[in-house]
């Protein structure tokens, strides 16, 4: 009996041996839970995300495969020795890919800091400022590989590419996003107001990369002072990677590994960067 | 072992001062109180104790570790209710309880029994599965003190709990904080109403300008820097200011505020008869106990609330 009265109270060492095993499984795996959560929460536009998925490569191949294929096809047999649709399609996933995931880093990470302040609520919990950062990069880094599995499939079910390889295309699309949308992260954790500078990385970063980066003719039918903008937009080492995958295209070893090369210094880089920052406001 | 122990704590920003070397300890199960105006520092203080402010000098243990280098074990059995409410408002309510529980690492079988419990300690079972956005303000905060409690921490902050509510979501938030004192959860609170921290706190410190200016518990403290009763008198604002010296001989000592003067006496009554006997008649005359307002005042020459 007297045995049993004396563990009711659980000494105060269990306590502070409780704390010390949940913060080592935190340490360890902050990141996935909140990561977790950001994805749980993207369910509340899951429709629109998925809805978008199939709805913008649907458009795209209709109006530039279709549309302006007939025209190129007619008058040169298409590009590169395929169809037109075939080779505008990679480029296409790769750049939905990249916009939309760079669309995910601007007002979303700002209003992390500073409308709901939700990364200040995670900071205060047993993760840490850098967790935050991670989370937020690994969880739409998993939305980006799934908004490319759904365009991937909606190309297979049209003819734009075949199966097999060009499965390889998701993370090239996913990999060529955080190349660019992790810079973005690192850039919108420092804006402490408003944020009329996303409409400005939209016109004259994010539309200009798309528009030369050589997704709808070779980069190289460009005049030469305007093709740096492609060399320094992930979208067209995406899309030359992805063009490879799906139909092809050849490209030398150099040429694989410049352009692989090039998309992970980008995400590394940019993903270092947002970490630093993150840490910064979040500890300030 | 103490739960806190701060020694000449500091933060900076730029030029600025925020917190300027204060000390201060807290004991286990004690309900501490950070008392003072807009701008004295006492969030920062707050996030320093959470590890999520870096601190620019001194030194601060937190149950005998340094939240800088032991972020994730300090925070494990801390509960943090800060100053502005950042719930999920796209989440239901109970959702954002079991999110919070798994940032800790907290597993779910654990997480759902607790969250149900908590919802119930809010009152706010009802409102389980509503969106936060649609939650009114009392009810926001009472959910996010839930939160914060979500990991059954030992030590609890509350950043002003109850500013911006109203008096009857004020009494309930003080009537769940009192529950919890009971069980032996360390409160450490911060405000910048005198009521509420004569209702929580059995010691506080005052703070101005970053610097801790008094410490005791809030009689005690009354008792040292004012005079048991205050006499408070109208004469309309121009007379006010003329008035004071003629008025110094029937109290310990005088304020004149802009809209009314404050005669600091042990019997406020008498000291009013006295006044009106010498033939003087204020418009309005009101006799109260001293609070730590009037603390505040001695110690700074400024009310707490501007
Ligand atoms: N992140 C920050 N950057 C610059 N100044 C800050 C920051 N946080 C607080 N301050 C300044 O530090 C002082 C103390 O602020 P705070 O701790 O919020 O005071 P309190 O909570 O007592 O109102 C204020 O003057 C405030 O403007
Ligand atoms: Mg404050």
């Amino acid at each position: 009996m007297s045995e049993l009265t004396l563990s009711v109270t659980p000494p105060d060492t269990d306590r502070v041996a409780r704390a010390a095993r949940q913060a080592a499984r935190v340490r360890r795996w902050g990141w996935w839970y909140q990561a977790e959560w950001r994805l749980f929460s993207m369910k509340a536009y899951l429709s629109s995300v998925f809805g978008w998925a199939v709805l913008v490569p649907l458009l795209y191949v209709l109006a530039m495969g279709v549309g302006l294929g007939a025209l190129v096809d007619g008058r040169s047999g298409g590009i590169d020795g395929v169809p037109y649709l075939t080779f505008v399609a990679p480029g296409l996933l790769v750049s939905t890919a990249v916009m939309s995931f760079s669309n995910e880093m601007m007002f979303p990470v700002m209003s992390g800091f500073k409308w709901q302040e939700l990364y200040f609520a995670r900071a205060a919990t047993s993760g840490s400022a850098g967790q935050v950062a991670i989370a937020e990069l690994v969880a739409v880094t998993i939305r980006s590989l799934g908004e490319s599995a759904i365009f991937w499939v909606v190309l297979i079910s049209l003819g734009a590419t075949s199966g097999g390889l060009s499965a390889l295309m998701i993370p090239i699309g996913a990999l060529s996003g955080l190349a660019l949308g992790a810079p973005i992260a690192a850039y919108s954790a420092t804006l402490a107001n408003e944020g009329f500078q996303f409409s400005m990385i939209q016109r004259f970063v994010l539309n200009p990369m798309f528009l030369f980066a050589g997704t709808f003719y070779p980069l190289a039918t460009m005049p030469v002072y305007l093709q740096w903008i492609g060399w320094i937009s992930p979208m067209w080492h995406g899309t030359q990677l992805a063009r490879a995958l799906s139909f092809g295209l050849p490209l030398s070893g150099a040429e694989i590994a410049f352009h692989l090369g090039f998309l992970i210094v980008a995400a590394a880089t940019g993903c270092a960067l947002t970490i630093r920052n993150f840490r910064r406001r979040l500890t300030k | 072992m103490p739960v806190i122990e701060a020694h000449a704590l500091t933060k900076t920003y730029g030029e600025l001062n925020a917190v300027d070397g204060i000390d201060f300890e807290v004991a286990p199960g004690e309900s501490f109180g950070l008392l003072g105006p807009n701008g004295a520092g006492k969030s920062t203080a707050m996030r320093m104790i959470g590890g999520t402010s870096l601190r620019t000098s001194g030194t601060l243990l937190v149950n005998g570790l340094d939240p800088e280098t032991h972020g994730p074990e300090v925070r494990a059995s801390l509960g943090v209710v800060p100053q502005t409410d950042n719930l999920d408002p796209e989440l239901k309510a109970r959702d954002n309880l079991l999110m919070y529980g798994r940032y800790f690492g907290l597993p779910y079988s654990y997480l759902r029994p607790k969250a149900d419990e908590l919802l119930e300690f809010a009152q706010l079972t009802d409102k389980a599965a509503e969106k936060v956005d649609n939650l009114s303000g009392g009810m926001k905060r009472r959910l996010t003190i839930a939160r914060s409690l979500i990991n059954d921490p030992s030590v609890l902050l509350l950043d002003e709990p109850t500013t911006g509510l109203d008096p009857q979501a004020r009494h309930i938030l003080w009537d769940r904080l009192f529950r919890l004192k009971e069980t032996g959860v360390t409160l450490i609170v911060t405000t910048h109403f005198m009521d509420e921290a004569e209702q929580l706190c059995d010691r506080l410190v005052v703070m101005d300008h970053g610097r801790i200016v008094a410490e005791g518990s809030p009689a005690s403290l009354i008792r040292q820097y004012s005079t048991r009763e205050v006499l408070e008198l109208r004469f309309g604002s121009e007379r006010n200011a003329a008035l004071v010296d003629r008025l110094r001989g029937f109290a310990t000592r005088i304020e004149a505020l802009p809209d009314r003067v404050l005669l600091y006496a042990e019997d406020g009554e008498e000291s009013l008869a006295a006044v009106r006997r010498d033939g003087l008649e204020p418009v309005t005359s009101l006799v109260r106990r001293s609070s730590l307002e009037d603390v505040f005042l001695r110690l700074t020459g400024r009310s707490l609330v501007e």
